[in-house]
């Protein structure tokens, strides 16, 4: 059977991705927890002379669909095609379900028999002939993440052909199930593995509560220790040693006061250029994302993918759903927060995860609001954390409380309850250094190639509005908030302009305003929560809706100003 | 003894006698592997009414302790 189009079907967290990414050689997000995939993600590969398009369908479970994610999977199907259906051979009995709906639809369909190693070491030996004969389909074993299998899987192709079953009910589905895992699959008795001691131990209360926070302290521990001993050790030597000779001389060539001198290097402050307060493109603009923000982005997408490879997540998830539900939302609400760490926008793409409207909501709210992104944190530990790590904790700590007010007062306001978690929770898999470096090189180089071109433009359209006196003639209407409520002089406005584009440089203008330790923790802070950047603005409209998103963002303006007066008043 | 899942003791094993639940419940569940007749070990309790982890087949799932409490296990005592 030829076909123009490939689908890759399986449960969430099956290894879809991982089989795309063989497949293309595409670049994909592989991580070890349910719903990493929740877009379409499409490539291409030969198949024989033909070009074949390939789709990396998001997970799930049946083909009748229950949530978003998997309504999407059902539509793409009635677009015809072959079906790939990547099953997760450790799981077989609720793996094949989708299997058979999928051969009952009279859909060309191959099996992939994916995690094929992992069978090995968990006592379970699978007759990969006779589930053939069973099926009437191709059925290959296969390991996305070393490759294994994968040239015979394309190999055999096309052998897949639409059978035609007749349709059966639920309950028949599961009883020819279970005559084909009985007939197929041997299990031998072994021993608990350190890693599924470890998996007991961390998702039992009483042991996963402490090892939740021992995680969590060593992760965020590890990213500052890893990233400021990059600031310090390679990046800013870098920048003064090497980068500011070139530029001092280039500031010469310029001349003193030309145009191209203040857009490309900028103010110079006492005679010196000054990387944090010159603000030229090519001194703060560079600085900013590759000395300040860039080490940091990197310790932290490490961290992350390590305890995503690992399986941590989900585990973590479990554990704060009970939190979670205080704030409307159920405990797996915390892996588009912790996304959003990184970068909101990957954050506001993971609330489809969540099923409802109202949770969808109050997540996007929230993390607009109370999640600041890893760009944004490293400019405040950078910034405030000069004035003393106290500052830095009543930010985070100013961040944290409004995280609960907010959700606390969402989840009493919106109608309705919060739906409950219901979660596969994956087995620990050692992270491969190969499949973390990939992932964090494809991170760092997205950061590099979305945010670098945005901070240089950001730079250079500020100095375009300051020399126009456009900047002057905001900061002179917006001066009543911003003087009285806030306690910050006029010039700020600037700073809360830029945070529209990128939230790292906006923190990073309050750096030449000269302003107070008090006036800098109320910016900051207002900085953080007035607005997402337009980045994320744009995902959460396609994804809440413009109507929803409106609310969000009159919350959003609400909690900054009051949140800046309040700090006023208090500090 | 029947009891429902929430009931269970970490480490107990039993059989699903019933969901008791919509259809969208029940179809979920299933397709998750959790139906009638499957045999489960409940593997934790979370705290003040938290979800219920329990070991199906070869897979761990949460779940969340209304559904829980819907879903009825024959168990030994």
């Amino acid at each position: 059977m030829k076909a123009d189009k490939i689908l890759l079907m399986g449960n969430p967290n099956v290894g879809k991705s991982a089989i795309f990414s063989r497949l293309t050689g595409a670049k994909v997000m592989i991580s070890n927890y349910p719903g990493t995939t929740v877009e379409f993600t499409q490539g291409r590969m030969r198949l024989g002379d033909e070009n074949v398009l390939i789709v990396d369908v998001p997970g799930t479970y049946t083909l009748e669909p229950t949530c978003k994610a998997e309504d999407v999977a059902c539509r793409m199907l009635q677009e015809g095609g072959l079906v790939i259906n990547i099953v997760d051979a450790t799981n077989l009995e609720r793996n094949l379900h989708l299997t058979l709906q999928l051969i009952e639809r009279g859909i060309p369909v191959v099996v992939a028999l994916n995690m094929w190693d992992d069978t090995k070491h968990r006592g379970i030996h699978i007759d990969v002939k006779k589930i053939e004969e069973y099926l009437g389909v191709p059925v290959i074993t296969t390991c996305g993440l070393t490759g294994e299998g994968i040239k015979e899987l394309i190999d055999r192709l096309p052998e897949a052909k639409a059978i035609n079953l007749p349709a059966s009910s639920d309950s028949q589905k599961w009883e020819k199930i279970g005559t084909i895992v009985e007939g197929v699959q041997k299990l031998t008795h072994r021993h608990h593995t350190f890693l599924e001691i470890l998996e007991d131990l961390s998702i039992k209360p009483f042991t996963g509560l402490p090892i939740a926070l021992g995680v969590i302290y060593c992760a965020f521990w590890a990213i500052r220790f890893i990233g400021e001993n990059l600031i310090g050790h390679i990046f800013e030597p870098l920048f003064t040693k090497l980068w500011l000779p070139l530029l001092i001389k280039l500031s010469v060539v310029l001349g003193e006061g030309s145009f191209l001198q203040h857009i490309l290097i900028g103010n110079i402050i006492e005679g010196k250029i000054n990387f944090g307060q010159s603000f030229g493109v090519l001194t703060t603009g560079l600085y900013v994302p590759i000395a300040m923000v860039l080490p940091y982005i990197f310790s932290f997408y490490l961290i992350l993918g390590l305890l995503e490879d690992l399986g941590y997540l989900p585990r973590l998830a479990v554990l704060a759903d009970n939190f979670m539900h205080h704030l409307g939302l159920h405990g797996y609400a915390i892996i588009p927060f912790i996304l959003g760490l990184g970068c909101n926008v990957p954050g506001a793409l993971a609330i489809r995860v969540l099923e409802e409207r109202r949770e969808k909501f109050i997540a996007a709210t929230l993390m607009a609001i109370a999640i600041p992104c890893m760009a944004q944190i490293a400019m405040i530990v950078g910034l405030v954390g000069q004035r003393g790590g106290k500052y830095v904790a009543i930010v985070f700590g100013t961040l944290f409380f409004l995280l609960i007010i907010k959700g606390l007062i969402l989840n009493k306001v919106l109608k309705g309850a919060s739906p409950e978690i219901l979660v596969e929770i994956p087995p620990y898999r050692i992270p491969q250094a190969t499949a973390v470096i990939k992932k964090l090189w494809m991170r760092l180089s997205g950061f590099l190639k979305e945010a670098l071109p945005f901070v240089l433009l950001g730079v250079f359209f500020v100095n375009i509005l300051y020399m126009l006196k456009i900047i002057d003639f905001l900061a002179y209407i917006f001066a009543p908030i911003l003087i009285k409520l806030w306690g910050l002089p006029q010039e700020a406005i600037g700073a809360l302009i830029v945070g529209f584009l990128r939230k790292d440089l906006a923190v990073g203008m309050l750096g030449p305003l000269n302003l107070t330790t008090k006036q800098l923790v109320i910016g900051s802070t207002i900085l953080a929560v007035y607005f997402p950047c337009i980045a994320t603005y744009i995902v959460l409209i396609r994804e809440l809706g413009i109507k929803d998103m409106l609310k969000s963002a009159l919350i959003m303006v609400f909690i900054a100003i009051s949140i800046g007066a309040i700090l006023n008043l208090i500090l | 003894m029947v009891i429902d899942l929430t009931q269970m003791q970490p480490g107990e094993s039993g059989i699903i006698k019933e969901i008791s639940g919509g259809c969208g419940l029940v179809r979920k569940l299933q397709s998750m592997g959790i139906r009638q007749g499957k045999k489960i070990t409940k593997v934790s309790s979370h705290f003040w009414r938290g979800p219920q982890t329990i070991d199906v087949d070869n897979l761990q799932v949460a779940i969340g302790f209304g559904m829980a409490k819907r879903i009825l296990i024959q168990v030994e005592r």
